[in-house]
């Protein structure tokens, strides 16, 4: 019969139709944004953030410059500190990330021999402005560890664990060595999941 | 109106510029129409909108660098490009893939196709008139496959998940169960969604008979995927190549018999099913636990600025849900490639869109461009 596969058609939209109302549960799947918040899953990456542990003073990175060469689209940007001398300090003076140009890879969080640069789980960045306003500094992108085993409390324990077992701030690298702390350690194998 | 244009021989074209913006070109896309009346007579496609320079750019990066890219160039299927791209440079450099590794791998790949034909399906409907209820019915049942890659990858749409002998990242913890609840469901959304439209005679009479490709226009014209088994020629890379491990599982090639819009919808349709054939059968041989990383693979994902393959080249192709996607690499032994080309079937198959669309009405253009499955930032790069 002609038009029955535009009946049949409708009784789908029909059927959908009752059920968003009887079973909200199963017929509605749409979450009412600004007033409910869907939980992000563990995994999720946004942006990157630095890592420091107590004071903002004691960051992990050491300005080595692999995160910013590594970077796809180069939206990292660091300069060394430098003493009274002139010598360069295992530590960044500038540590600017573009998010506007950052898409969100997580390249950097792999590549990072220091653990020093991961990942955050934030999403409500916008601005009114897109050039300063988007352009993250040093003071912007610092979160405590504890930050980072609160977002991800898996990765934070894998993580944790190489480095107490390797003894410090991971492996040593041509451009910049380990940071000075009390258990100096050597090369040891590259951390894969 | 003057009595010479009413009575004058010739006839009166019109040319039309359709787009680019045309809410159903699926993305940045122009085409240039001389019509008689309302039928097309000429068309010309006009793309370029969207070119990023991928070719270029992945030749001044490493080659970890260009994964993130590839993920842009299909943005509905990143997980396939993921797959293609690590494909040739796995092929380049000899690096062998873990078991594990491998069986994630083509789960990703399907659930990507069940991602990819399903949307498509929404959109032709939308193309068709069909506004907006069957492409939100089908956004519905991708929301639960992209939940699964964000637990996964991290990234719902550009997952960047694949790397060079494996995988990013095991599945997450539950993972498992996510993927047998949406293996168990699909075939169910599947039945609603082929009672909500297979059979609907609106959708016959605008789909039947219209943009017909011929079984030797599609092969002289290299057209792969899903647009070719609708004409009716058997060639599947899943099956003439068997990369991966895709010899393991059974599974039909669907085809056409006429090579219209309808078989192009239908043959989506039925490869759905397959896929969800080969998804069952995954889920049984995968091994619990296993490596996911290579060795090699392990070496070039922590330092991929020092990572040299050897000098040489390689060409990495798979089954993409929209025909072959190949990756060319010439590689001189530095740290990136010397040259990269990509092989998109979308930009492919959108070269015989002229020939299906002459002589049919210019509402029946935007169905059959519609179906032929493109992604504008696949076609342009």
């Amino acid at each position: 019969m002609f038009g029955f596969g535009v009946l049949k058609g409708m009784s789908v939209t029909l059927w959908n139709f009752i059920l968003s109302y009887v079973y909200p549960k199963k017929g509605i799947t749409t979450v009412q944004y600004p007033e409910q918040k869907k939980e992000v899953e563990e995994r999720f990456r946004n942006f990157p953030f630095l890592v420091y542990e107590g004071a903002p003073d004691n960051m992990r990175c050491v300005a080595c410059d692999i995160c910013s060469k590594e970077c796809p689209p180069k939206c990292i940007y660091i300069i060394p500190e430098k003493d009274a001398q002139g010598r360069v300090q295992k530590k960044p003076a500038t540590f600017d990330i573009d998010y506007a140009i950052c898409m969100n890879c997580g390249i950097c969080e792999e590549v990072c021999p220091f653990d020093a640069i991961f990942m955050d789980h934030e999403y409500e960045l916008a601005e009114y402005e897109r050039l300063s306003s988007l352009l993250y500094h040093k003071e912007d992108l610092l979160k405590p560890v504890e930050h980072f085993a609160k977002i991800r409390p898996t990765d934070y324990g894998r993580i944790e664990a190489t480095r107490a077992a390797k003894g410090v701030k991971g492996r040593a690298q041509p451009v910049a060595g380990a940071p000075p702390k009390p258990a100096e350690t050597q090369q040891s194998p590259p951390a894969t999941s | 109106m003057s009595d010479t244009a009413v009575h004058s021989q010739e006839p009166q074209l019109l040319e039309v510029s359709i787009g680019p913006q045309h809410p159903s070109t699926h993305g940045v896309f122009r085409m240039n129409v001389v019509l008689d009346g309302e039928t097309i007579v000429k068309l010309k496609p006009v793309m370029g909108y969207l070119h990023r320079n991928h070719e270029q750019l992945a030749e001044n990066m490493s080659y970890l660098a260009s994964m993130p890219y590839t993920d842009r160039l299909d943005y509905i299927c990143s997980m396939t490009n993921n797959f293609a791209y690590a494909m040739a440079v796995e092929k380049l450099a000899g690096i062998d893939v873990p078991e594990r590794a491998q069986y994630i791998r083509v789960l990703m790949a399907e659930l990507t196709r069940l991602i990819n034909h399903t949307l498509l399906v929404g959109f032709l409907l939308n193309d068709l008139g069909a506004f907006f209820t069957p492409t939100l019915y089908a956004f519905r049942e991708r929301e639960k496959i992209l939940d699964f890659f964000e637990a996964t990858a991290g990234s719902r749409m550009m997952c960047n998940y694949f790397r060079f002998g494996g995988v990013k990242a095991d599945l997450p913890a539950g993972g498992m169960e996510q993927v047998k609840e949406i293996v168990k469901n699909y075939s169910r959304f599947l039945d609603e969604f082929e009672r909500l439209l297979t059979s609907n005679e609106i959708l016959r009479s605008r789909c039947q008979n219209v943009g017909i490709l011929s079984k030797e226009l599609a092969v002289n014209a290299s057209i792969t995927g899903p647009i070719l088994r609708a004409s009716g020629v058997n060639y599947d890379i899943r099956k003439v190549d068997k990369y991966s491990i895709y010899d393991r599982f059974e599974f039909k090639v669907p085809l056409g018999k006429v090579g219209d819009v309808y078989d192009r919808y239908y043959v989506r349709i039925l490869e759905m099913r397959e896929s969800i054939k080969i998804l069952q059968q995954l889920l049984k041989q995968m091994p619990e636990k296993g490596e996911i990383l290579s060795a090699k693979g392990a070496a070039a994902a922590k330092s991929p600025r020092m990572w040299k393959p050897p000098a040489g080249d390689a060409y990495g192709r798979i089954e993409s849900p929209k025909g072959e996607l190949g990756f060319y690499l010439v590689s001189d032994g530095s740290p990136k490639p010397y040259r990269y080309h990509v092989r998109p079937p979308s930009f492919i198959n959108i070269t015989i869109l002229e020939d299906m669309c002459l002589g049919q009405k210019v509402a029946d253009a935007i169905v059959i461009l519609g179906s032929v499955d493109i992604v504008l930032g696949e076609v342009d790069r």
